[in-house]
């Protein structure tokens, strides 16, 4: 979403969302690879934090000189237990309802029905993990341990009963896992999207001058591919698209002409151009679109 | 071309206030909100209300990309704040103890009362199994948990594991270990639920027969009314945890076998929620029996107090969750 694409890139996965103001905010949805990602992520995180709390335990306890670990031995537990049933929750409860491997991820929870996310669809849709991840790999646990035929293929079909779980997200449209189906969230992408520099800032013509015949060459989506380029700003891609630029609406190419100014200078009048038309009705959505 | 474009110059008139949305943003997302003066919280949907509209205008007439983008972005976030939250925790926390936490255990009641026969059952199984063959014991509970509790050990030790004073220590080791491994069935009871209730309805059952078990054995050596005191004290609120949880897992469960009239997805939703609001009650619970576990059974250990806490927290959890209040509709 960080790169200014078109905004139908996305289509499976963008979902009409109109806010109560009336306007659509054109959210799109997490795909399964960013889920599990973040999902992965989150594990990570977690054995680390687990990692180093277990070491600050341990270097307290022995720092306290204490003879008896017992106690420190407890202190760990209670934060293990913590750790691996609060870390979604606490994390989805916050102000940015995403957990640090989501937040890499770009991602969020929201309530379906575009409401508040509460506490409780929170701890609904992390419980269930229980059966979605943890039964799975209990299973997966018990699949070594299994000693004879009977008990492998009990294991076995646990693990396909468990799997259809953890692979539920991949049979819907929403991506859904059962934690979502339940809790009435689903997670969708909340990017951080930098306000970039305006490209038609400041292009008055800049000396190039261009026939309404060489503005027609182009549409919508050729003047937002030429936006990405622009953004890119890689000298071989800039100087292939001026030529085939040049190339199409006949242009000549002054000795002294620079690539850069002169994507630029076609980018603001064609901007110019379509936009001037968008405002009389007329989108134009591509170079083939006669409108 | 004359001069810049109408875009352009609609971006330069509002940038300011998307700048100021961002930054307020910003500050409240990182945890801050209760540092944001009366003054910014009042700006916030003001400058909300102006960004949904700049989006529409820069839908509308801009083909800058990667400014609809940008406002598409924040426009999100700034939605999911101000339509968010935000009532202060205070005002939920108080909303869900008075009103939502007991609403939703007493609209689970017959869920309830259906874990409740299952786990009783357990129970009577595993005492009459282990009553008439001690064999049965070790096949229904495993050494980990056992920890030396079992036929073979002497009437001596039995008592002694349920009045020694473990060095002296409030919380022991092995008490922590049997409350993270119950919360831990709690969990998986709920979570079961969704698989069509059986799984919950298993793992309640196993509960049970552990419980009768481990009553059967000390039964033997005459210990029964000790062990009731050393159970009672947490586990009136702990087996009640697990109950409310595993009927939150049958409502659930029931709702995607049976939805009635709604779409499935629509009746695990509703079931999600109740069962949501109970699931909460049911992890402070745990921390009750965790702490009286911890600490009340270590440091009661007359039988008949233990007794008395027990019951009284039954009592307590009963007219908490099912006697008629006011300002309510009784259904």
């Amino acid at each position: 979403m960080t790169s200014p694409a078109a905004p139908n890139d996305n289509a499976p996965f963008a979902r009409r969302f109109v806010t109560p103001e009336g306007a659509d905010l054109g959210l799109v949805l997490g795909t399964a690879g960013d889920r599990a990602a973040a999902f992965l992520l989150d594990i990570i995180f977690m054995v680390l934090s687990l990692i180093l709390f277990s070491l600050l335990t341990l270097a307290i306890g022995a720092a306290a000189g204490a003879k008896d670990f017992e106690p420190w031995g407890i202190i760990w537990l209670l934060g293990f237990f913590v750790l691996r049933n609060g870390w979604f929750i606490v994390f989805e409860t916050g102000p940015r309802a995403a957990t640090p491997g989501k937040r890499v991820l770009g991602l969020r929870v929201a309530a379906r029905d575009g409401g508040r996310l509460t506490t409780e669809a929170v701890l609904v849709r992390n419980f269930l993990r229980e059966i979605e991840v943890f039964l799975p790999v209990m299973f997966l646990l018990a699949a070594q341990q299994a000693g004879d035929p009977v008990e492998g293929w009990v294991v076995l079909l646990g693990l396909v009963w468990t799997g259809c779980f953890l692979l539920f997200p991949l049979f819907n449209r929403d991506r859904l896992r059962l934690g979502d189906v339940v809790a009435g969230t689903w997670v969708v992408k909340a990017p951080r999207v930098k306000l970039s520099a305006d490209l038609a800032a400041g292009q008055t013509s800049n000396g190039f001058a261009f026939s309404r015949e060489q503005l027609s060459a182009y549409g919508v989506k050729e003047l937002q591919v030429l936006e990405a380029v622009l953004r890119a700003r890689d000298k071989r891609t800039m100087a292939a698209v001026a030529d085939r630029i040049r190339g199409k609406i006949g242009w000549y190419k002054a000795p002294d002409e620079r690539d850069e100014a002169f994507l630029q200078a076609y980018y603001a009048a064609l901007r110019g151009r379509l936009e001037h038309r968008l405002l009389f009705g007329h989108r134009r959505k591509d170079k083939f679109d006669k409108a | 071309m004359n001069g810049d474009l109408r875009s352009h110059r609609f971006r330069a008139e509002r940038e300011a206030d998307w700048r100021a949305l961002e930054r307020l943003l910003a500050k409240a997302e990182r945890g801050a909100v209760s540092k944001l003066t009366p003054d910014e919280l009042m700006r916030i949907p003001l400058l909300y209300r102006s960004v949904i509209s700049s989006l529409s205008v820069a839908r509308a007439t801009s083909l800058d990309a990667g400014l609809v983008a940008y406002l598409e972005a924040l426009a999100a976030r700034a939605y999911f704040f101000v339509y968010g939250a935000r009532t202060s925790l205070g005002a939920r926390l108080v909303s869900f103890f008075r009103h939502d936490w007991p609403a939703a255990v007493r609209s689970l009641w017959r869920e309830t009362l259906v874990a409740v026969a299952i786990l009783a059952l357990g129970t009577a199984a595993g005492f009459a199994l282990v009553w008439t063959n001690p064999d049965w014991y070790s096949a229904i509970l495993p050494d980990a948990l056992s920890q030396g509790r079992d036929p073979t050990a002497t009437t001596a030790f039995l008592r002694e594991t349920l009045y020694k004073d473990p060095k002296g220590q409030p919380l022991s080791f092995f008490a922590t270990m049997l409350f993270t491994h119950n919360s831990g069935v709690s969990i998986l009871c709920f979570a079961l639920g969704f698989a069509f209730c059986l799984p919950t309805a298993l793992l309640v059952a196993q509960n049970g027969l552990t419980l009768g078990a481990l009553m059967a054995l000390f039964a033997s050596r005459g210990l029964l009314p000790s062990l009731g005191g050393w159970l009672s004290i947490h586990g009136t609120t702990e087996l009640f945890a697990v109950t409310i949880a595993a009927a939150a897992g049958f409502r659930i469960g029931w709702a995607v076998l049976f939805p009635g009239r709604l779409t499935r997805l629509e009746a695990a939703r509703r079931a999600g929620r109740t069962a949501g609001a109970a699931m909460a009650g049911v992890v402070v619970m745990l921390v009750c029996a965790g702490i009286l576990e911890g600490v009340g059974r270590q440091t009661i250990r007359l039988d008949w107090a233990r007794y008395a806490v027990g019951g009284g927290m039954l009592t307590l959890w009963l007219a908490y969750f099912y006697l008629p209040r006011r300002g309510e509709d009784p259904k």
